[in-house]
């Protein structure tokens, strides 16, 4: 039972896709079946992080093939928390996309290729084997080139063009950092990675590896200076698309950094987790400029997820329980607000009448829906952290974390980049609500058939009384996350897990077929 | 073999520093393959050995040469076949719509008078 249920993962949204597909020429079966998948989904994920945080680290060995040789899916509390929480926004953003996506995008085959994008996140987020991380980071890359390319219009190939090239670049780096890892250890098993590095004669090696893993995991999270396809792509695709891509895809990128460099590359923390440390530095502020400069509202909000990758990198290369633990609030924090500005931007873009969100054209929205205003201020100061609201939960522990660790410029850094965020805040609140418009916005609920707009309006709801609940009880949160830190500190449960309390491996020569004398293949 | 990868990934980066679209694309396939020929190196080399487990073992005998890294590369060569085929009809796409491959002139997401 337990075994189907982390399994559960990738099965629901994957058969949930072949629905779909076999739905193709009916797009009202296709979004039923979306929606239920998500929503199925959903309860799953909550389910499987009951039972991890109940019970302890789940594995499956796929195939009955015992670990290392087999393909292994852990969730321990990370993965189960990242799967929860994705599997909220994958609905917010399918009941977002029924009031949305337009009939084109609809017979482009939306809803299919958005559950493989399910499948490929929730995917890396559970898989135990690095070379099956690489295959499920490419499921999600070539459905998210589809979804960003899907519709076709000028803007969006053009954007499809840088975020296609860098991220083929990436993919063969990645591989390649694989390659290399099994060369001179002779398996591709996380938890046995982890044994087996130390053991190797060759140290330097394994550092020029853990480089190349920053740069192939860094391209995809959007690091410094690996960041700049993100505001370049980010605002074209459809409203659903963005908020998805915002809220997961980077922090998918953050999900496997977090897991290699504190499972594998732990042995040259020095090197590797400095050079983090100053990459998340960058990112920060060179994150928070890019959205000032900004005149646009969704490549505004492009560039703050630029900015918050840095946050989280930042309580990663730190490395204490603390700290690793603030990144896993972080996470949850920034996924929920993230997806939420990328889908409120939606609807005042739509509010406005317009092909963009250009800050000239927005304004007077407290006039003409000042409820949905109330909605978008929490988000929008949860971004700032604003206390009593989930962002503010975070940077506390980021800060204290590195107070604890005298990484003063790194606070600095991070407090920079808070204020800056604020004054883009302050701004964005300026220019979107109060200025007086250019043209008076429509008002929602009488511009759309009213089905269509709850469709628009619930999901950002939910997301709001999410990042509320968060800020006004976080002790809950705090908890979840104070266990992930500590089992990412200490890896030794997650290694006996997986190895099931195998004794100290004995050692393999490289390239040698993998094997242990009394098995039967 | 190891020298012939690092010719390749040289040549994928000199590709890489083109501004016209469909040269990077050349270089993502040279790229890639030089990745592939790398997990084959990384693997051993080892000649006439078929890793085939003999009628009265049940493992494998030493020095033959390891099945892993030919399953892995099959699966790279079809990812990275399936990507390359999507980029090659992105670029056409592009193509079409600006008239152009040149990346440079590419500025309709990002236009040059924004601030």
């Amino acid at each position: 039972m337990n075994a189907w249920l982390t399994a559960a993962p990738i099965l629901t949204p994957l058969t949930t896709a072949a629905l779909c597909m076999v739905a193709w020429n009916y797009p009202m079966a296709q979004r039923v079946l979306s929606l239920g998948g998500s929503f199925a989904l959903m309860v799953l994920a909550g389910m499987l992080a009951a039972t991890t945080l109940d019970q302890g680290i789940q594995v499956v060995q796929m195939g009955a093939w015992a670990a290392p040789f087999g393909i292994t899916l852990v969730a321990d509390p990370l993965s189960a928390l990242m799967i929860m929480i994705a599997s909220i926004m994958g609905f917010c953003c399918a009941l977002y996309a029924l009031g949305d996506i337009d009939p084109v995008r609809e017979r482009g085959g939306f809803h299919p290729i958005f559950q493989v994008l399910m499948v490929g996140v929730c995917g890396a987020f559970i898989t135990g084997d690095l070379f099956n991380l690489y295959v499920w980071f490419e499921v999600m890359l070539i459905s998210s080139f589809v979804l960003l390319s899907l519709g076709g219009t000028k803007v969006q190939i053009d954007g499809a063009v840088k975020y296609v090239a860098i991220n083929l670049v990436a993919t063969a780096c990645l591989l390649l950092a694989v390659a290399l890892l099994y060369g001179i250890t002779g398996t591709l098993n996380m938890a046995d990675l982890s044994q087996r590095l130390p053991q190797v004669a060759n140290q330097g090696l394994v550092s020029a590896i853990a480089v190349l893993f920053i740069i192939a995991f860094g391209m995809k999270a959007a690091l410094f200076p690996f960041f700049f396809w993100l505001p370049a792509a980010y605002h074209t695709p459809a409203v659903a698309v963005q908020a998805i891509f915002a809220g997961l895809l980077t922090k998918v990128g953050v999900y496997a950094l977090l897991r290699v460099f504190t499972l594998i590359f732990t042995g040259d923390a020095g090197w590797t987790h400095s050079i983090l440390l100053w990459m998340a530095g960058i990112t920060m502020i060179v994150g928070a400029l890019g959205s000032l400069a900004a005149r646009d509202l969704t490549q505004a909000w492009s560039w703050q997820v630029v900015a918050h990758i840095g946050s989280m990198v930042m309580g990663l290369a730190i490395a204490t329980p603390l700290a690793l633990a603030a990144t896993a609030f972080y996470l949850v924090h920034d996924i929920v607000v993230k997806t939420n500005l990328f889908l409120g931007a939606g609807l005042v873009r739509r509010l406005s009448g317009g092909a963009d969100t250009a800050f000239a054209r927005l304004g007077g929205l407290f006039k003409a829906a000042p409820w949905l205003c109330v909605l978008l201020f929490v988000p929008l100061a949860s971004l700032a952290g604003f206390p009593p609201l989930s962002g503010f939960w975070g940077k506390l522990l980021l800060v204290k974390a590195g107070l604890e660790t005298a990484h003063y410029v790194m606070v600095a850094a991070l407090l920079v980049s808070g204020l800056l965020t604020i004054w883009l805040v302050g701004r964005v609140w300026a220019e979107m609500v109060w200025k007086a418009p250019a043209e008076p916005p429509a008002d929602l609920l009488t511009s759309l058939p009213p089905g269509r707009a709850y469709a628009l309006v619930l999901p950002l709801l939910f997301l709001s009384l999410i990042t509320v609940s968060i800020g006004v009880n976080p002790d809950r949160l705090l908890n979840i996350s104070a266990r992930v830190g500590g089992s990412l500190h200490d890896t030794s449960a997650y290694v006996e897990a997986v190895l099931g309390g195998r004794a100290e491996p004995e050692p393999t020569l490289v390239g040698e077929v993998p094997h242990r004398t009394g098995d039967t293949p | 073999m190891s020298l012939a990868v690092g010719g390749m990934v040289a040549g994928a980066v000199y590709l890489f520093l083109s501004r016209q679209f469909l040269r990077i694309l050349f270089g993502v396939i040279l790229l890639s393959n030089a990745v592939n020929v790398a997990i084959l190196t990384v693997g051993r080399l080892t000649q006439g050995q078929p890793p085939l487990i003999a009628k009265n073992a049940d493992i494998l005998a030493q020095g033959v040469s390891n099945p892993l890294p030919q399953a892995l590369i099959l699966t790279a060569i079809v990812i990275g076949f399936g990507l390359l085929s999507f980029a090659l009809a992105l670029g056409w796409r592009a193509y079409q719509e600006m008239g152009t491959l040149d990346t440079s002139a590419m500025r309709v997401a990002e236009p040059e008078d924004a601030p």
